[in-house]
């Protein structure tokens, strides 16, 4: 029993991770309608430079706004060069234009910053640390850093739950995802709004590329994490802040409990395609994930 | 038109619409809007009253149209290079055709998004908001409830209090009357000459249903595929024996039977 909760704490919170990523990916898909593949490399991105300013001897704290504000120059620049030329186009088009920012922000986040692997310490806990003895009457082991990054992610989705229901913005925002037209008509400038999205992405990219990097070491491979996203918002649906949440706290656990306890019988390496063949089987049954948006429709 | 001493608060002067660079919409359009006025565009479908709307408004670039020709003067200043946001801040507000409102928020926060231009503090802005829950008072009722669940009437009231909230003085109100019951058409532009009266606000109303149109308004156009063919004040345009029978329905007095009509179509004697 100590055994099977241990794997599932470990999994909740490698989801969670997942959700951090997958959340960027929400916020622009609920405003915008743009399913943004550059999610991943702007988790990269904002890790490279994160590390990178804190490698020249910029303290954590500085390097992390300095960071932010380089994400919200991307964001901007990204509004100004691309998205604006492609107002109201296909969104297979807008799709492609973000696959491009893609490979543009892989390749010169390492052009500025290098392509080896970064070592990202800052002070974050990096050992396990026992948890529950008493209450088990056996030991669990708990990474610290996953517990550090369930902490943050959960600050993150309030902080922004509250940004999003309570703030004018926040109203602003939810509007556009509603009815460009509309919002147009009231005055809510659409160009203004997709910026500070994309900005809001950026630095929950930032969150995502610090804890993963701390995890893994900054290096390319962090812009595939987003490829885990994937299943994650199709498990949540597309277009939901807790969809993402949970669904990432799903394929976490699922991938980690499927691993061991299903790995003996079938064979290994389950962790690697758990998450997509339980995204194909939503697909299949629920293709709107759990909470996909409720297509409200008056007859 | 007649009175030149006074410069209508909104001058639209012969102005062109093109769709994706080839499709001609309008073709010459013109009117004025008096401060203070209701005026009624008229027309059937696709006669072109929304475009001319959203051209004012400058919805139109979002759908691939331009305005090619002509000039379209608020307050006496060119407006038709503005974009949306800063023609609401300047006064003229749209409520699209179908009412468009946001679905996922709640009517009162529909309400408020359409302040999002003002910089006002909150109590400003809570003021009008009882301003709009006195001219709509089921408004308030519903005021938690989301905006996709409430009924068609209601919803238009939301975008009709929505535009309000920008504090307009021009409000461009897209066929208030469609998929709605007569009762609540009639409510609903009793709410609008009322506030025209009470609170200053002119509106430029494209509808189909020219009876009540013409019935609230001061003065109407009738536009017939991208032409003004008809202008005039609100009375004299509801004797007019062609508006009569082509726009309200009603001959020239005499019952007709089926089959007469079936073969006798006057004609338009604009046409001629």
């Amino acid at each position: 029993m100590a055994f099977f909760l241990e794997v599932l704490t470990g999994g909740l919170l490698t989801g969670v991770l997942y959700s951090l990523v997958a959340l960027g990916f929400v916020l622009i898909f609920k405003a915008s309608g743009v399913f943004n593949f550059a999610q991943g490399a702007m988790v990269l991105f904002a890790a490279l430079f994160f590390v990178g300013f804190i490698d020249l001897g910029v303290p954590v704290v500085l390097s992390a706004i300095l960071t932010i504000a380089v994400m919200i120059l991307l964001a901007y620049l990204i509004e100004r060069l691309v998205l604006s030329h492609l107002v109201n186009q296909e969104a297979i088009s807008l799709f492609m234009a973000t696959i491009g920012i893609s490979y543009f922000l892989d390749g010169f986040g390492q052009t500025i910053w290098g392509s080896d692997i970064r070592r990202l310490d800052i002070g974050l806990p990096q050992d396990a640390f026992v948890f529950g003895a008493s209450v088990l009457g056996d030991d669990i082991f708990v990474n610290e850093l996953d517990v550090v990054a369930a902490v943050v992610a959960g600050a993150l989705v309030a902080v922004l739950a509250v940004f999003f229901s309570k703030t004018k913005i926040g109203r602003a925002l939810r509007a556009v995802a509603d009815d460009h037209q509309a919002a147009m008509s009231v005055g809510i400038p659409l160009r203004s709004i997709w910026m500070i999205v994309w900005a809001v992405a950026g630095i929950v990219g930032l969150v995502a590329g610090i804890m993963w990097g701390a995890k893994l070491g900054v290096q390319f491979s962090l812009s595939l994490v987003a490829l885990k996203a994937l299943p994650v918002l199709i498990l949540g649906g597309f277009t939901s802040v807790p969809g993402a949440i949970v669904g990432g706290l799903m394929i976490g656990a699922g991938e980690k409990l499927a691993e061991v306890y299903l790995g003996p019988v079938i064979g290994g390496a389950i962790e690697d395609w758990f998450a997509y063949m339980l995204a194909m089987i939503f697909l299949l049954f629920r293709p709107q994930g759990l909470f996909g948006e409720k297509i409200i429709e008056r007859i | 038109m007649s009175d030149v001493e006074t410069a209508p608060l909104l001058q639209i002067n012969n102005i062109e619409v093109i769709y994706d660079h080839v499709i001609l919409v309008l073709k010459g359009v013109s009117l004025d809007v008096p401060e203070g006025g209701i005026v009624a565009l008229l027309g059937a479908n696709g006669a072109g009253k929304t475009t001319t709307m959203k051209a004012i408004s400058n919805l139109l670039k979002a759908e691939r149209g331009d305005v090619t020709k002509g000039s379209i003067l608020f307050r006496g200043e060119e407006v038709h290079n503005l974009s949306p946001d800063v023609l609401v801040k300047r006064g003229v507000v749209q409520v699209m055709e179908g009412r468009h409102c946001f679905e996922h928020l709640t009517v009162e926060e529909n309400l408020l998004t359409g302040a999002y231009t003002r910089k006002e503090g909150g109590r400003k802005i809570n003021q009008d908001l009882e301003m709009v829950y006195s001219y709509f008072p089921r408004l308030r009722e519903r005021r938690s409830s989301l905006a996709g669940y409430v009924s068609g009437g209601e919803q238009q009231m939301v975008a009709i209090g929505r535009a309000l909230m920008a504090q307009p003085s021009l409000i461009l109100l897209d066929e208030p009357s469609m998929g709605l019951a007569p009762q609540l058409v009639e409510e609903i532009f009793g709410i609008v000459s009322k506030l025209n009266k009470e609170r200053n606000v002119s509106f430029l109303v494209a509808e189909q249903n020219a009876a009540v149109a013409l019935r609230y308004a001061d003065a109407g156009y009738i536009l017939e595929n991208g032409r003004v063919v008809m202008e005039g004040d609100a009375k004299s345009l509801s004797e007019n024996e062609d508006v009569k029978e082509f726009y309200l329905g009603v001959g020239s007095g005499d019952r007709v039977s089926f089959r007469d009509t079936k073969h006798y179509r006057r004609r338009k004697r604009w046409l001629a």
